[in-house]
């Protein structure tokens, strides 16, 4: 009883630790002097594999999500006669809820995952100790330039997944179920505030970019370095990633709307 | 370094004795020196003038975890050597190079690299430490994103201002001492075990340092690349004025290239000496080790129970 007691303990210890240990490294990787000739072509080339490479996923899977709830949304609509909501309602829901979550769990999955496996990949092959031993620091080499790749990507890729869904909703409404054009946009433009709904759903994807990259980066760099070791840092990046944003969405809605 | 000043010449002219004295009275001073000498920009440039050694290691003790790695460990890596430091397997000898790296804290005891006491150095300090120092790793540890030609400038765009032509002077020079100048277009994936520990090296000397560590660098080396590596660090150690810290357990090849060899197990040096007086040691575990024994001072079973009992055991 005791001992299960102490570890319990142990293992509450050991998430402290490691969360002191994390903020600790986001600190020294963060905190530095501006070096823009050497940073500026390190940050571009994160952008392209975190951010470039991530669209295809982002593109597709909003487009989907928006036809879905354009269909979803008109057969029940149109039960109460209201289906000429359905421009408001594909745009709430995809601007303020879907668009930033949904980005950002597929960013942890893909762009997340990639960032811990690829770190504790450099960490196993002593490519970080040979950087350090080289006298660079990786946590401004590798560490920095991915977490500010992943922090401006993911509001970006965010707001284009909210586009593509708003689009595709508007093919299955507007063009396919009949829906009038007119009053799905101007239904759309009166009812979507752009302080309330738009630039909170955008608050909301660079808080889960914060997060979810921290997560990523510090996983692949604080792991085991064995192949077993970086399964589980990618493991762990989805899944806390995913958890924290789910998490975090609660916490964010509730603020910022919770009032209404 | 050590050639622009020395700290025991003597004063030639009267003129200089003045300087000195006016020195001697300045309590930053510490010692008088040829006024007409570049002034040393700090304590440690002189503590390191002064040694003879490169790396002093004290006391050092280090555990992980709850095991004991070293216990109270005393070595010195004099300049222009080439020091060989050999052991059987586990007993850490790759950790004693992180610790000289200071990418590990040692417990108690202090680690003196060029007149730094790496254990209790800032981070900033660390970094301007290991400019002067190159590692070969025992991957080699190649960034596998950068081409080969990349992997070598990479030191030189880190902490140079250099001209693009001027690096890629000192890169395809370097390359060239190695003998894969002609390899400088291909990706680390696509080399041999041994061409990317031999671009490693040319990495690891690129920023001209004073001292080289290897990190066991035979270890799955054909014999071709082996006397290759062997000609190669002896070369580099000699034309550059290196000093070459060796951690391996390849006997024959640690003992045809080392100047001082060190034999550290179970967190101790058990031998050390030139290569000859090691091996006549009358030391049964140092003799084990040389002559690669499989029972010895150190048994060929990892502690366990009784053999019998154990059999037994899982009969009941």
């Amino acid at each position: 009883m005791l001992r299960q007691i102490e570890s319990i303990g142990a293992r509450g210890l050991e998430v402290v630790e490691s969360i002191g240990r994390s903020v600790v490294f986001l600190y020294q990787s963060l905190v530095r002097v501006p070096r823009p000739r050497t940073s500026l072509p390190l940050l571009i080339q994160q952008l392209y594999s975190v951010g470039v490479l991530s669209l295809v996923i982002i593109v597709v899977a909003g487009f989907f999500i928006g036809m879905v709830l354009a269909l979803q949304g008109y057969s029940i609509l149109v039960r109460f006669g209201a289906e000429q909501a359905l421009g408001q309602m594909v745009a709430l829901s995809i601007v303020m809820e879907l668009g930033p979550v949904v980005s950002g769990l597929l960013f942890a999955g893909r762009a997340g995952s990639a960032l811990a496996a690829e770190i504790g990949l450099m960490k196993a092959t002593e490519q970080l100790a040979s950087m350090e031993m080289i006298g660079v620091d990786p946590l401004h080499q590798v560490i920095a330039p991915r977490f500010w790749a992943g922090l401006i990507s993911l509001p970006l890729l965010g707001m284009i997944f909210s586009a593509v869904g708003i689009f595709g909703g508007m093919l299955v409404g507007v063009d396919w179920l009949g829906v009038d054009s007119g009053s799905f946009w101007s239904n759309m433009q009166s009812a979507v505030d752009f302080h309330r709904d738009v630039l909170n759903g955008v608050i909301k994807s660079i808080a889960f970019a914060v997060v979810v990259t921290w997560i990523a980066v510090f996983q692949g760099y604080d792991c085991v370095p064995t192949s077993e070791g970086i399964s589980r840092a990618t493991t762990n990046t989805v899944v806390y990633g995913s958890l924290a944003i789910l998490g975090l969405d609660f916490v964010l809605t509730a603020l910022m709307f919770g009032d209404l | 370094m050590s050639e622009s000043f020395q700290p025991n010449q003597s004063l030639v002219s009267s003129a200089n004795l003045e300087n000195a004295r006016l020195n001697l009275i300045r309590e930053d001073q510490p010692r008088i020196r040829d006024a007409a000498a570049p002034e040393p920009a700090t304590l440690n440039q002189w503590i390191e003038a002064e040694a003879e050694n490169y790396v002093e290691i004290q006391n050092l003790s280090f555990q992980r975890g709850s095991r004991i790695i070293y216990d109270d460990l005393t070595m010195s890596f004099p300049k222009g050597k080439v020091t060989a430091v050999m052991g059987p397997s586990g007993t850490g000898k790759t950790t004693l190079l992180k610790l000289m790296g200071g990418q590990l804290q040692p417990t108690s005891g202090s680690i003196i690299v060029a007149g730094v006491d790496v254990a209790r150095a800032s981070r900033t300090e660390l970094f301007d430490v290991r400019k002067r120092m190159g590692m070969l790793f025992q991957s080699g540890a190649l960034f596998s994103d950068l081409s080969v030609y990349e992997n070598v400038a990479f030191p030189l765009r880190a902490h140079t201002e250099l001209p693009e032509d001027m690096i890629r002077d000192i890169v395809l020079m370097k390359l060239h001492s190695v003998g894969l100048r002609g390899a400088r277009e291909l990706m680390p994936s696509e080399l041999s075990g041994g061409m990317a520990r031999r671009v490693a090296l040319a990495r690891a000397i690129v920023l001209d340092p004073e001292m080289v560590m290897y990190d066991e660098p035979f270890t799955g080396q054909d014999p071709i690349s082996m006397s290759v590596l062997l000609q190669l660090i002896r070369l580099l150690n000699d034309t550059l004025e290196l000093t070459s810290i060796i951690v391996s357990h390849d006997v024959q090849e640690t003992l045809d290239i080392a100047d001082y060899l060190y034999i550290i197990a179970d967190g101790r040096v058990i031998g050390q000496g030139e290569p000859k007086e090691v091996m006549n040691s009358d030391s049964a575990l140092v003799q084990q080790f040389m002559l690669g024994l499989p029972d010895g001072p150190v048994p060929f079973h990892f502690p366990s129970q009784n053999y019998r009992d154990d059999i037994l055991e899982g009969r009941h």
